[in-house]
């Protein structure tokens, strides 16, 4: 029998190695669109997925913003969660246990509103089993209220209490410090709310992350017209879905041109095809969000769809796609 | 892992101003689905509207079950599910453009629904609007539970005479064209009254009155057997005025909510209602909650 090796999908070698992090596809859920896993185990076995990442765990649990927390737009959805989750201790307790059963790399997503607080939760998760790495958000755009018109001096305790990913300085302190206290593969999650994003993926890789993901989500604001108020009760959301996808690319697109340190992309990954637009922009791997909640089976027809591409045009691994953009 | 099906329009028909009944072949749905839980729709394709919708499952037709065992094995495999919907927006509307023979994606059993008592023995269904969609099959369970206590309770000497006296519905609208399922309720044998805003029909005002006057009227049956339970489901403002008369009168109340949904399971904590014990997700948690819960 004549051995069409090309075609075998034994040879098309989807694994990838993100600073330490052995992914058997690059394809893992974006941080707060999976929860901590257990309710789309119902919908497809998660030992298919590259890599979890949890909801964004802070120190304390947090309650999250009032409803309405989300609203439909064009082509998207804004959402102000306010980051509601256990918290950590909790979370080591109660999800990790759940989280550890499919055997797949589990990155924790970690948040806080001070560098301390970083830190303290680092050092809760170290020693415990299973977490293969940490992905710092210092881009949750639904910490504090923005534009509401609050009492002036807590407007102005709040508002010292920025995004740590704005600011450049900010984003490399909090990365330095954690960096110090864990040999966890670090990864930092930036956002698209800069004027630059290349100055602050600079910064953190000199500040010691092993990789960057990118985008987290543009603020956005969505009016209820009859009433004359925000849709949103936070006021501004985080707008996620294909809306965002060109800004999406274009910024890994940057970053990738920056930085030496692997890139996960993300932002309005809907199919496969829509993944491989990343890879090609220089995304190692890549995070799928918003599309978990249209179609729950999103990623592993991802991950289905990116093999057959391989298959089809002969590339037999898939570090081969990243970064391999032409000039127009 | 059964969760998602591609289901076949059976019928999507107008059936008043902007109120539709859509059909869809859904054998798995249909043989998991209890009272009080929803399905969650996808109303167009990739290139329209982004998030599904979430719609109560009104109507179940489970060809499995032994009293159908003589239909053919085809259409065993056949059950259906219905949903009855108002279009009120964009995905509502691409809905109802929806033709029989389409396949729409469909998600569902999901939420956990009413519960009824295992010694419940009558039961007030309070509808606003919409909230006809899930108490109609809230009614037909109630009807299967009363069945049974109906034989153990032969007692000529009862206070309740008919079977379905023990199921009231109260049903409330604007106006007696907006006035929903008032037959069907009544083909299951429930005692049905209606209240319009504008005295069309029924009475005059808004539900909660009728529910406080039938409430007022009953009470003696209701508070003597510690048994019964009030069932809402509509506008917040109506749900916390039966919350509140059902708990002045002792009586225990379920209620349905609704909130804009993204996932529909839990996964993207969009949906919060708030709670004695903080917030909780309509979509996995509810929809329906012990109306006692709520803040
Ligand atoms: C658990 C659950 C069960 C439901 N069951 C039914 C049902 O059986 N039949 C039915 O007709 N509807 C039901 N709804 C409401 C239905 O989901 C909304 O009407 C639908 O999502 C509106 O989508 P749209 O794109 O047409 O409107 P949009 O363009 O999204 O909104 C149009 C208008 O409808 C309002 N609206 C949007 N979503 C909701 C909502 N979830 N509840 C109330 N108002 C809303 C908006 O405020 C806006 O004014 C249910 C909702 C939930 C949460
Ligand atoms: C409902 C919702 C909750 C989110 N929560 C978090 C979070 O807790 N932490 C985080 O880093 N990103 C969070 N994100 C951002 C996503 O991880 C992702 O960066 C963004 O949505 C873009 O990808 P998408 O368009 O595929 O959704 C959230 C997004 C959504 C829609
Ligand atoms: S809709 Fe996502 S948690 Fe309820």
């Amino acid at each position: 029998m004549k051995l069409t090796t090309h075609h075998s999908p034994l040879t098309t070698d989807l694994s990838v190695n993100i600073a330490g992090i052995k992914m058997k596809n690059p394809v893992m859920c974006g941080s707060g669109t999976f929860a901590f896993g257990e309710e789309y185990a119902e919908f497809f076995d998660l030992k298919e997925m590259g890599a979890i990442v949890t909801k964004t765990i802070t120190l304390k649990p947090r309650k999250g913003n009032p409803p309405p927390r989300i609203k439909e737009t064009y082509s998207g959805m804004l959402n102000c969660i306010g980051l509601q989750n256990p918290g950590t201790e909790a979370f080591i307790r109660d999800k990790m246990p759940v989280l550890r059963k499919p055997g797949i790399p589990i990155i924790v997503s970690i948040g806080g509103e001070t560098e301390q607080e970083y830190t303290d939760i680092t050092r809760e998760l170290k020693g415990v089993r299973g977490v293969s790495g940490i992905e710092l958000n210092i881009s949750c755009p639904n910490l504090h209220p923005h534009l509401s018109p609050l009492p002036s001096r807590e407007r102005k305790e709040k508002e010292r209490l920025r995004m740590f990913a704005q600011d450049e300085k900010a984003a490399a302190g909090v990365v330095r410090r954690v960096r110090r206290i864990t040999r966890l593969p670090l990864i930092v999650k930036l956002s698209p709310n800069v004027t630059d994003i290349k100055i602050i993926a600079r910064a953190v890789e000199r500040a010691g992350a092993d990789a960057v993901s990118l985008i987290n989500t543009p603020l956005g604001m969505a009016i209820n017209l009859e009433k004359r108020t925000p849709c949103l009760s936070n006021t501004t959301g985080g707008l996620s879905g294909p809306a965002i996808k060109p800004i999406a690319l274009r910024m890994v697109r940057e970053v990738y041109n920056t930085v030496r340190i692997p890139i996960i992309g993300m932002g309005g990954i809907m199919d496969a095809r829509d993944a491989l637009e990343f890879m090609v922009c220089g995304a190692k791997a890549v995070a799928v969000g918003t599309a978990n909640f249209v179609n729950p089976r999103a990623i592993p027809e991802i991950i289905d769809g990116i093999r057959k591409y391989m298959v089809e045009n002969r590339i037999k691994k898939i570090g081969l796609l990243v970064g391999s953009l032409k000039a127009k | 892992m059964v969760k998602t099906e591609k289901c076949r329009i059976i019928e999507n028909k107008k059936v008043g101003p902007d109120f539709y009944r859509l059909k869809i072949i859904a054998p798995l749905i249909a043989i998991k689905a209890r009272p009080g839980q929803f399905v969650h729709i996808r109303c167009s394709g990739p290139a329209g509207i982004l998030l599904r919708r979430p719609f109560s499952i009104h109507k179940i037709n489970n060809a499995n079950v032994s009293a159908y065992q003589r239909i053919n094995v085809s259409a065993q495999k056949q059950g259906w599910i219905e949903i009855f919907y108002k279009t009120v927006g964009k995905g509502t509307e691409a809905l109802a453009r929806k033709k029989p023979g389409e396949i729409i994606n469909v998600i569902g059993p999901l939420g956990n629904g009413f519960s009824i008592p295992r010694k419940i023995n009558s039961a007030i269904l309070v509808a606003g609007g919409m909230g006809v969609a899930p108490l109609l099959l809230l009614a037909e369970e109630l009807q299967k539970s009363n069945c049974k206590l109906q034989k153990l309770n032969l007692n000529p000497s009862s206070s309740i005479q008919h079977p379905g006296s023990r199921i009231i519905v109260l049903i409330g609208a604007k106006t007696k064209k907006e006035l929903l399922c008032e037959n069907e309720f009544k083909n299951l044998g429930c005692t049905v009254k209606v209240s319009t805003d504008d005295g069309s029909k029924g009475y005059k005002g808004l539900v909660t009155g009728l529910l406080e006057n039938v409430v007022r009227r009953t009470s003696y049956v209701i508070r003597k057997n510690k048994r019964s339970t009030v069932y809402a489901c509509g506008p917040k403002a109506m749900l916390r005025e039966v919350s509140r008369i059902a708990a002045k009168h002792k009586i225990p109340c379920q209620v349905s909510l609704e909130e804009d949904m993204a996932c529909g399971i839990g996964a993207c904590y969009g949906c919060p209602v708030n709670t004695k014990q903080g917030y909780k997700l309509v979509c996995k948690d509810g929809p329906v909650f012990n109306a006692g819960e709520i803040v």
